[in-house]
């Protein structure tokens, strides 16, 4: 066999290699930042102890209570609603063939909240309540979570219907993803102008991003919907590979791609419905957490995927960490933090599209 | 005949574009289909593998019907070069690793690994193995587009206009590797064109398409200035100059 051929073989499997490596190390990241989540807070819980607590063999009954009911299900959120929202931008970003496209940016978490909100104020899902950090219990997860789904589809069916336009360039996708946000926004500010005193602050608590609502029966429901989305959109990767090299080279390749376009945007949608129906509005990690993955591993989904996955993990978790520790004893909502993090992030991307 | 269509049709909303379209195709052969602009080139290229679903007709590569088929198994027979190529940040090993799409599991094999190797140095694409296709030339682009239809391991490779907007020696390089390639696998090409001359050197056989059907479909070498002449309605001559034969527009 001629050398080139031997170099070219063995550079191909050392990139993969690489690449692998990549994304092991972040997937170590989240490791170590869900470790520091467990033990950063009002109360800070010691490395060791943490371990301890999570063999349930805790030292006293309230740390334990502090790691197991409260801090790890809240990091199990973080990790779940990074990896969703990050997926489903990578997915949106692929079918939508637009680099700009997100749950946020296209307005369908926006419609996802306001699907949440109808079905607590109007249709009696939720229980208010006057504490920061639980106001809105949400009685019927169900409903919840399948009227912001249908509001998700809603507004995803626009969006679909507006890719079918020839010429609808990106940034015309995003400028209607601006129109579709701020009319579910409107339409969830509608709803709280009803609302009486107790409604309205809670409704306001609860539109925040917050990772801190979570709790195991929410976890189980987002687990539920989420997992079984995740494990699909990993097995198309070379689906979307396929469409990302342009609709004729994919059909050409055999791809359904009509088919995995709807696909692929409503299993999207469902993901962002299930992640802002328990925890509000997080915006930009889906736009992100991508971006920065593309930049360190390249655009193959093989790779692509989990890594902007395991990246919007270790967002929230950093974010969650951070809103604990930047105003302590306050906790602010994460959803404050990835925007401060993600605005300039998507100017900069904006920018360097005109370039 | 690896390629055999007989009465081929397709329309939008009621108006023919490919209009009972017959013709076949031996292996190890080069068809150009050629014509105004608009008759129907492209569309006629893209109803052979069902990218786009025709009217009537049948599409028999080996004696079976593609239309039948699943896509996945038509991609099997048909590799297709589409004129306009997408360049991400994918290297031109997995650019082309995406032509084995459908032979694919849920992973490349070492099989699919081993076919993409050798397509990339039977077209000489070695040293760009690593390299993002965002930072490739048009020529460089189109060739691993190329290769990613080759890694197919088609019986029929479709391009669309395989030279439109690249420079002279590009042109003659793609052609020239279609040539290498068609010889090399026993696998047969149909091209659309817009460079007549281009077609008289490098295929083996013309279709001439004139509002959407089929003018006149003779070897090259058969082919005479007033067939041009009547399909681009233009007179032109064919001459031959240093051994090439050469379409000189008549104005």
């Amino acid at each position: 066999m001629p050398a080139a051929s031997v170099s070219l073989r063995a550079g191909y499997l050392a990139h993969v290699s690489r690449r692998r490596l990549a994304v092991a190390g972040m997937l170590a990241a989240l490791l170590v930042l869900g470790a520091l989540a467990l033990s950063v807070g009002a109360v800070r819980v010691p490395l060791g102890e943490v371990v301890s607590a999570l063999l349930g063999r805790a030292e006293s009954p309230r740390i334990g209570l502090i790691v197991l009911n409260i801090r790890l299900p809240q990091a199990l959120a973080a990790v779940l609603a990074g990896f969703g929202l990050s997926a489903a931008g990578v997915v949106m970003q692929s079918v939508l063939r637009n680099p700009l496209g997100s749950p946020f940016t296209l307005g369908i978490s926006q419609a996802a909240a306001f699907g949440a909100a109808l079905a607590v104020i109007v249709f009696d899902a939720g229980v208010m309540g006057s504490r920061q950090a639980d106001a809105v219990s949400i009685a019927s997860p169900a409903l919840v979570t399948a009227m912001a789904f249908a509001a998700c589809l809603a507004a995803t069916g626009v969006i679909i219907a507006l890719a079918r336009v020839r010429g609808a360039t990106p940034e015309v996708m995003v400028l209607a993803g601006v129109a579709l946000g701020s009319l579910f926004t409107a339409g969830t500010m509608f709803l709280q102008y009803f609302a009486d005193d107790v409604q309205l602050a809670a409704m306001v608590f609860w539109s925040f991003g917050d990772l801190a609502r979570a709790d195991w029966d929410d976890l189980a429901v987002m687990a539920g919907c989420g997992l079984p989305i995740l494990a699909w959109f990993a097995s198309r990767a070379y689906a979307f590979n396929a469409l990302d090299a342009g609709d004729e080279t994919a059909r050409g390749l055999g791809v359904r791609v009509g088919r995995e376009r709807l696909l692929g945007m409503v299993a999207a949608a469902l993901l962002t419905a299930v992640v802002v129906a328990f925890l509000g509005v997080i915006g930009f990690v889906g736009l992100i957490c991508p971006h920065a993955a593309r930049f360190i591993v390249g655009d193959d989904h093989r790779f692509l995927y989990p890594a902007a996955g395991l990246l919007g993990g270790c967002l929230l978790l950093a974010a969650d960490v951070a809103a604990r520790i930047v105003v302590s004893p306050h906790v602010l909502p994460v959803s404050v933090l990835t925007a401060c993090l993600g605005a300039p992030a998507f100017i900069l991307l904006l920018l360097r599209r005109r370039a | 005949m690896s390629l055999a269509v007989s009465n081929l049709s397709f329309g939008y909303n009621g108006r023919m574009v490919v209009d009972q379209v017959s013709f076949d195709l031996a292996p190890g052969r080069i068809l150009a289909i050629l014509g105004p602009n608009g008759v129907g080139k492209t569309t006629l290229l893209k109803c052979l593998n069902a990218i786009l679903k025709p009217r009537g007709g049948t599409v028999l590569v080996e004696d079976i019907d593609v239309l039948c088929l699943s896509r996945r198994e038509v991609a099997r027979r048909f590799g297709y070069v589409p004129q306009r190529l997408e360049a991400g940040r994918l290297t031109v090993f997995d650019a082309v690793l995406l032509g084995r799409t459908p032979h694919l599991g849920l992973r490349p094999s070492v099989h699919d690994v081993a076919v993409v190797e050798r397509v990339i140095l039977r077209l000489g694409l070695a040293p760009l193995g690593l390299r993002h296709l965002d930072r490739l030339s048009g020529g460089e682009l189109q060739k691993v587009a190329v290769a990613r239809a080759l890694a197919q391991e088609p019986r029929i490779l479709l391009f669309d206009e395989p030279t439109a907007s690249l420079d002279l020696k590009n042109q003659m390089d793609i052609l020239g590797t279609i040539r290498e390639v068609v010889a090399g696998q026993n696998v047969s090409a149909v091209l659309t064109m817009h460079d007549v001359s281009a077609a008289l050197r490098f295929a083996d056989a013309c279709l001439l398409m004139k509002s959407g059907r089929v003018l006149a479909h003779v070897a090259a070498d058969a082919l005479s200035g007033e067939t041009i002449g009547e399909v681009y309605g233009l007179p032109v001559r064919v001459e031959t100059v240093y051994g090439q034969r050469v379409v000189i527009p008549c104005t």
